[in-house]
């Protein structure tokens, strides 16, 4: 057991804040959100350079090897300066998508593309009816004799609107029409019958909804063998809980650090809002929650390659608690400016939209409790 | 960085599992398990600390020059984890966790010589004299007077909230040695005989039905100055030093777990007519844990920093919240788990020793006792409200 850095992770993590400090000034994410895509494709090469792209694929495929650690290390930074550049989307889940269920030719053709910042990957699951359950999925693929037929809709695709490939999961059609495995199919954006639907994202950067009309799609585009998909889709989401999470508490110490700037500054009734006990107490429970929201985070991470129970649960439990603590946080960050916080001429509204789409986005707290308590063999929650 | 242990710290574990099972009888784990207040009777206490006294463990805190084992943080993690799970008995912290580290720190020693072997033996029993009846959150206002007198302090005055004062044969307390402009700057940090002439002690029975807590007077109290530890005048830093000791840099979540499991097995059992059906329970059984999980990890993290010799400083603080206010929610749960069987009082003690049959199974004896005592984990050791002035303060430079 051993929770100290490395020094290369440390590095990583001193490289990471110095450019996010540097580059995700207010004027400069004012642009960024401004721009077609919704994020800076300068930036984007940028972040290629740095490594940081390659940083989790594996080193066969063009990647540095690197872990969930890594990825919570940049995360946390990126949420400090709410970056919006799409790394959860194309390097967690994306490029995790194709590690864990792609054919060697299919790694060969995408991971590299990844980690060298060409290829932009979009994970096209969610739909309405399913809300958070990630095995409830209606969209279908009928095999025909020149590969497959897609039909259906998806909802709250991150990044979609960007993406040179997306993954689309659906579920395979029987002889007897019954529906069989839940398997994922690596799509060009371009493909006739797929139609986007794009919009801005609550909180920064972009994402779409999908339509897909009678999609034709060639043999190869099924992503790996055709073995059930929910097992590697867990996983992988169970990794971008633990990534969100390390965002969430950068995004989280920011409101803090510039909440107890704000309380210092601001005189009333002759003293600093800072001098009142009820908002030193209210400043000592943000913080608290904060470090908790670290160690689940911490946790997650450090359990993202563990056996499918106690990583789910760890995701879960992290991904409900950390919401829970960044509700609190975010909320008293907007009480504690004053009429200033629920103004777009201070930052803090953009943090407090970026913890609300955190909270949302994958299930909130209640749904993660219950799944950590069906996990944990409680089945009533 | 790895949560998952090494395969010393495995062989480690199972060491301290083999010791457990060799050491603790089935008399041992069934008092622990019937004791709702925070340590164990003396008897039972004690009779543990020999034995890991005999092992070497008996001060896993220690420098190994005065006879701590030299574990590793990851090696004191295990054994209070699987102490936990084994149900050992509480022992009173007093000692080896609270005056030890402040003999070691800034004793004589002549002081060091005499007092830590018996206290790793467990020959001697301590109490804390910090709170009076006028000085609460407030201890620095603390009034009980020693005056020089020769070679002697001349005790006079009040402690209050003294556990098992009733049991102890020694007593460190902070009393005020001058009268200073800086209220703090008067009080000096002193080591007493129990069985010195002019003290007395009063039982103060607790809402739970038990006697922990005491009221100890003392009326021109001889003292030998040579029982003052450090410099006169200096007994706050030396009491703070100590409640940081007492707040954090402890492994809480262990417990915690253990006693959540205690409740969630009565969820699930008959008796309860399967409480954990209620969709309730089963959520707050969740968040508990999520909690307990959110704890450990902030434990671990500050344990891996504590390696490079940090103090815990203010972060105990969050710990000591955290622990009383997860404690609370437990022991809130275990009385919605038994439901109506919560309203039988049993009001003789020891619940171990009982020469009747109680009105409820012995699984639920416990339960309304500890919510009740429970209420004092966020009052004790300074109140939560005490503890956020600190965090605001340390941790936010405010």
């Amino acid at each position: 057991m051993d929770l100290t850095l490395s020094d290369e992770q440390r590095l990583l993590r001193e490289s990471a804040d110095r450019f996010v400090k540097e580059t995700y000034t207010a004027d400069n994410r004012r642009k960024i959100a401004g721009e077609p895509l919704g994020f800076s494709p300068a930036l984007w090469k940028q972040f290629a350079d740095l490594g940081w792209l390659a940083l989790p694929i594996g080193e066969d495929h063009g990647g540095l090897g690197g872990g969930a650690i890594e990825i919570g290390i940049l995360m946390e930074a990126f949420g400090r300066g709410l970056v919006s550049e799409p790394f959860l989307s194309t390097v967690v889940i994306g490029a995790g998508l194709v590690a864990q269920c792609g054919t060697e030719a299919q790694k060969q053709a995408i991971l590299p593309k990844v980690a060298d910042g060409s290829l932009i990957l979009a994970f096209a699951h969610s739909e309405r009816a399913a809300r958070f359950d990630l095995a409830k999925v209606e969209t279908l693929a009928t095999k025909a004799s020149d590969g497959w037929h897609l039909n259906g809709q998806k909802i709250t695709v991150l990044d979609g609107n960007a993406a040179g490939q997306i993954i689309v999961s659906a579920r395979v059609a029987n002889s007897n029409g019954a529906s069989g495995n839940l398997c994922l199919f690596l799509i060009p954006s371009d493909t006739p019958g797929l139609v986007r639907s794009d919009y801005s994202r609550l909180g920064g950067g972009r994402a779409c909804n999908l339509t897909l009309k009678d999609v034709r799609l060639p043999a190869d585009a099924l992503l790996g063998d055709g073995s059930d998909a929910l097992p590697v889709i867990e996983a992988v989401i169970d990794r971008a809980m633990a990534a969100l999470g390390a965002e969430a508490v950068g995004i989280m110490q920011t409101l803090l650090d510039t909440t107890i700037e704000y309380t210092n500054i601001r005189r009333q009734f002759g003293r600093p809002l800072s001098a009142n006990q009820v908002i030193r107490h209210r400043l000592a429970d943000m913080a608290m929650q904060c470090d908790e929201a670290r160690s689940m985070a911490l946790r997650a991470a450090l359990m993202a390659d563990a056996e499918p129970v106690a990583r789910g649960r760890a995701a879960s439990g992290a991904k409900a608690k950390i919401g829970k603590c960044a509700r609190f946080v975010s909320e008293q960050s907007v009480q504690l400016h004053g009429a200033m916080g629920v103004t777009e001429e201070l930052d803090i509204g953009l943090y407090f939209k970026r913890l609300l789409a955190f909270d949302t986005l994958f299930g909130g707290s209640a749904h993660h409790y219950r799944r950590h308590a069906a996990l944990g063999g409680r089945t009533n929650a | 960085m790895d949560l998952t242990f090494s395969a010393e710290e495995r062989a480690f574990e199972q060491e301290v599992r083999d010791f457990i099972a060799a050491n603790l009888t089935p008399e041992m784990k069934r008092a622990t398990a019937l004791t709702p207040s925070v340590f164990s009777d003396p008897d039972i206490g004690m009779a543990w600390q020999r034995k890991l006294h005999k092992q070497g463990w008996g001060a896993p805190g220690w420098p190994v020059d005065y006879g701590g084992p030299k574990w590793t943080p990851a090696q004191r993690w295990i054994f209070e984890a699987e102490c936990a799970r084994a149900g050992v008995p509480n022992v009173n912290v007093m000692g080896v966790k609270m005056v030890g580290p402040v003999i070691i720190g800034f004793g004589t020693q002549e002081q060091k010589d005499f007092y830590l072997p018996r206290i790793l033996s467990g020959e001697d029993y301590w109490c804390q004299g910090y709170s009076e009846p006028g000085s609460g959150s407030d201890l620095a206002s603390l009034k009980t007077r020693a005056e020089r007198d020769g070679d002697d302090y001349i005790i006079n005055g009040t402690k209050i909230w003294t556990t098992h004062a009733h049991h102890a044969n020694r007593m460190f307390a902070l009393v005020r040695t001058s009268e200073t402009e800086k209220k703090q700057d008067g009080i000096s940090f002193i080591l007493i005989d129990m069985k010195t002439p002019g003290i007395t002690t009063r039982p103060i029975l607790t809402i739970g039905g038990d006697h922990e807590v005491n009221q100890v007077f003392f009326d021109d109290v001889r003292v030998p100055v040579a029982n003052r530890v450090g410099e006169e005048g200096k007994g706050w830093t030396y009491g703070k030093y100590l409640l940081e000791f007492e707040r954090g840099a402890g492994i809480a979540s262990a417990k915690l777990r253990e006693a959540l499991r205690t409740i969630s097995e009565l969820a699930e059992a008959d008796i309860t007519g399967r409480a954990i059906d209620d969709p309730d329970i089963s959520l707050r059984m969740s968040e508990i844990e999520v909690d307990i999980d959110a704890l450990e990890m902030t434990e671990l993290r500050v344990l891996s920093a504590l390696q490079t010799g940090e103090r815990p400083g203010a972060v105990s603080s969050i710990l000591k919240l955290r622990n009383s206010e997860i404690r609370q929610a437990v022991t809130r749960l275990g009385v919605d788990v038994i439901g109506h069987d919560g309203l039988a009082v049993e009001p003789v003690r020891p619940l171990y020793r009982l020469n009747h049959q109680p009105p409820v199974p012995e699984g639920m004896l416990t339960v309304v006792p500890e919510y009740l005592n429970g209420r004092a984990y966020t009052i004790f050791g300074g109140s939560s409200e005490v503890q956020r002035e600190i965090i605001a303060k340390m941790v936010l430079g405010i």
